[in-house]
């Protein structure tokens, strides 16, 4: 019986002393015909994207005989389960996919998605493409997607208030709090400006303003500078609002970016930090019609406060069967053409200088939006470790905790600094 | 002794229909859990765009080696502690209760007990988040606490938890103990009384010991459920609290490992879970047989 179960024991350990892992990545077939599979995310307002896109593939399908495409639309919050299983089984995996720009640096070193400088570089829409953000999809230098739709943040305002106290919006972030602060003062049932705990992208304008940044890169190694004397002073700025007589914690210290902006939406706040994409949203809200935007404002008058330049990009899956047909699926819905319906259908700002320039002068809203890109934008560290600081709520923790007084400015960035590092060495 | 072999042989081939299933089940996951514990294996690894690096104990020195591990497991031992004793107590409470009312009063408390019992953690945790709404929740509206919030402040976010894991994990302990006191022999009970021993003396000398081996049970499940408990807390409190002040255990562990893609490292964490539960267990069987119980 011993004998018997020792057996067995180590026939078990000999079958499996290693964790699975799944083959590289690469098919090596490039087949010219059958179903090209694309995942793009689910919208509130899917139609109108849907729509857009049967007619991209309908284009497509009809230069290629032979080809169809299955599109599928997966959710945003479940995506990273999603390309997990693509990238750990390639058999269920799609040909092309949108994702967002802040999860490339962690899929590319997955192995997930394939070297596209030479598909750019060949594409005569390519050298169109805002520079800045191409940056967001390269990865060591090398491109891994076609930037689709870029969303920038700006402050959002309600004219009606602004008029009634006569006051004028913020000329630099100095003066965002004080203003606020006497917004609140005068009228208490509203927040002097609605910003959260949870909203990075919304705190690291402030960081980038006042000549800090999250991690610096020499070679290619990242260390956390959250907590550089210039950073601390862009966080104390930003936790500066989320205080009682502007903010309330116990109100906004749980708000992300979309609860920040629904307060706005509410007719609860007299300003917010909010993106080009919500404007659809706010002008179905009890805030339409009364609100005027302007960039986020910099240290100095006239300036504008460097903003995160987030979007999503369109990329080939290294496992891919059709890597032709998948490049030119993917320069056709992410090419002019295609980008200009997208953002009459979605409202999605365009990739390329001169689209942009064009929907811009049609659009007065998208003005300070524009402004804020052409100011130049800011990116998040393009390292796989960024999406483990992302996962473990490194700076939405550090932000929290200044605000509830739990740690000041130095320990909390000091904290989220060692933590920060640990990622990037681990 | 051949006697004894063979017997030996006929219960393992009776059991070996079971003992495969478990195996293959049970056995087979938990031996690949502690494999890749050994291991660097995060989402580089599995879909092979890196190589394997053993670690031998690395991830475990790691993470017991952080300061943060080691609040974060006070914090689940006393949050089980206290949601084990309220399970328990509301649990026999309600029992006793069953056991005295009206057959139609019995039939709503368990009704409500089921229903209670029967929602799914996350749209009970949900339904909880509006009653305790700070601008529109009932509860808010009931008590004149008008914009007061539940889930910013620590203890009353730990508080608002307990309670829904109580109200949710409650009837399980009611209708077991409930089970357990209707099967009690009336006699013994008669005997009792005409021997002359008060309502709580019986209770104390006669119904308790005979419902040991029922209590028994119903608290290691408690302990369990409650020491692993993780939906109530991320979808309560927003996925640990705000600066995770609420974080317990299996949060903590989705937040580091599963959600960052460190599987080695949550691979570790449930290693550490699952012995803590362990001795937790044993360390409560053997003090019940020191005090002269017998499983």
């Amino acid at each position: 019986m011993r004998k018997w179960l020792a057996g067995v024991a180590v026939v078990a350990l000999a079958a499996g002393c290693a964790p699975v892992q799944s083959g590289p990545a690469t098919s090596g077939t490039d087949e010219t015909t059958g179903q090209l599979r694309v995942w793009l995310f689910d919208e509130v307002n899917r139609t109108a994207k849907e729509k857009v896109v049967q007619e991209a593939v309908a284009e497509f399908q009809g230069k290629h005989a032979g080809v169809t495409v299955d599109v599928q639309y997966i959710q945003v919050q479940s995506r990273a389960e999603r390309f997990k299983a693509a990238f750990s089984d390639p058999g269920s995996a799609p040909d092309v996919a949108e994702f967002g720009n802040t999860d490339l640096a962690g899929y590319v070193a997955a192995g997930g998605f394939a070297d596209l400088t030479a598909d750019v570089a060949a594409w005569d829409e390519g050298k169109d493409l805002v520079p800045g953000v191409l940056d967001t999809a390269k990865v060591g230098g090398k491109v891994h997607g076609v930037p689709w739709y870029v969303g920038v943040r700006a402050l959002y305002y309600r004219t009606d208030v602004f008029t009634e106290l006569g006051v004028q919006p913020p000329s630099t972030l100095d003066e965002i709090a004080p203003l606020a602060r006497r917004i609140r003062a005068a009228k208490p049932e509203l927040l002097g400006i609605s910003v959260g705990g949870k909203y990075v992208y919304g705190a690291l304008p402030f960081v980038w303003a006042n000549g800090g940044d999250i991690a610096t890169k020499s070679g290619d190694k990242y260390t956390a500078a959250i907590d550089s004397p210039q950073a601390k002073a862009g966080i104390a700025k930003y936790a500066e609002l989320l205080r009682d007589d502007i903010c309330p914690p116990a109100q906004c210290a749980g708000n992300g970016g979309d609860a920040s902006v629904e307060n706005f939406r509410g007719g609860k706040a007299a300003m917010t930090i909010g993106g080009d994409f919500n404007r659809k949203s706010v002008d179905a809200s009890a805030a339409a019609g009364k609100y005027g935007v302007v960039p986020l404002p910099g240290k100095d008058p006239g300036s504008v406060a460097p903003a995160f330049s987030g979007g999503n990009l369109l990329g080939v899956l290294s496992g891919t069967k059709r890597r032709t047909l998948a490049g030119d699926f993917v320069e056709l819905l992410a090419g002019k053409r295609y980008q200009r319906k997208m953002y009459d259908a979605m409202g999605n700002l365009p990739t390329f200088t001169d689209v942009q320039r064009v929907v811009a002068d049609a659009d007065p809203f998208l003005k300070p939006f524009t402004t804020t890109l052409a100011a130049g934008t800011r990116f998040v560290p393009v390292t796989p470790s960024w999406a483990k600081i992302d996962a473990q709520a490194v700076l939405p923790t550090m932000l929290q905790e200044i605000a509830t007084g739990g740690k000041d400015v130095d320990t909390a960035a000091t904290s989220a600094a060692d933590a920060m590092n640990a990622a990037f060495t681990s | 002794m051949t006697a004894g072999r063979g017997q030996g042989r006929t219960a393992l081939a009776y059991l070996s229909p079971a003992l495969l299933v478990l195996v293959a089940l049970l056995g087979y996951p938990v031996y690949q859990l502690v494999v890749i514990s050994f291991f660097d294996y995060g989402q580089e690894q599995v879909s092979g765009g890196a190589p394997l690096e053993f670690l031998g104990l690395g991830n475990y020195s790691a993470l017991l080696g952080s300061a943060k591990f080691w609040s974060v497991l006070g914090q689940t031992v006393a949050f089980a502690a206290v949601c084990v004793l309220g399970t328990l107590v509301v649990g026999a409470a309600l029992a006793v209760l069953a056991t005295r009312v009206r057959p139609w009063a019995r039939t709503c408390l368990f009704l409500a007990a089921l229903g209670a019992w029967a929602t799914p953690a996350v749209a009970g945790s949900t339904i909880w988040l509006f009653l305790f709404d700070a601008n529109f929740g009932l509860v808010n509206t009931v008590l004149g606490l008008d914009g007061f919030s539940w889930t910013y402040g620590k203890w009353t976010a730990f508080g608002l938890v307990a309670a829904e894991v109580v109200w949710c994990s409650f009837p399980f302990v009611m209708i077991t103990l409930y089970a357990g006191i209707r099967a009690i022999p009336a006699e013994v009970l008669e005997a009792a009384a005409l021997d002359g021993a008060s309502t709580r003396r019986a209770a104390r000398s006669v119904v308790l010991p005979l419902l040991r081996p029922l209590l028994i049970v119903v608290t290691i499940q408690s302990i369990i459920w409650d020491f692993k408990v993780f939906t109530q807390v991320y979808v309560m409190t927003g996925g640990g609290g705000i600066a995770g002040r609420n974080l317990v255990l299996n949060v903590y562990a989705y937040q580091e490992a599963f959600a960052a893609s460190e599987y080695g490292l949550g691979a570790a964490i449930g290693v550490v879970t699952t012995l803590i539960l362990l001795a937790i267990t044993v360390f409560y069987l053997r003090a019940l047989r020191r005090s002269g119980e017998v499983l």
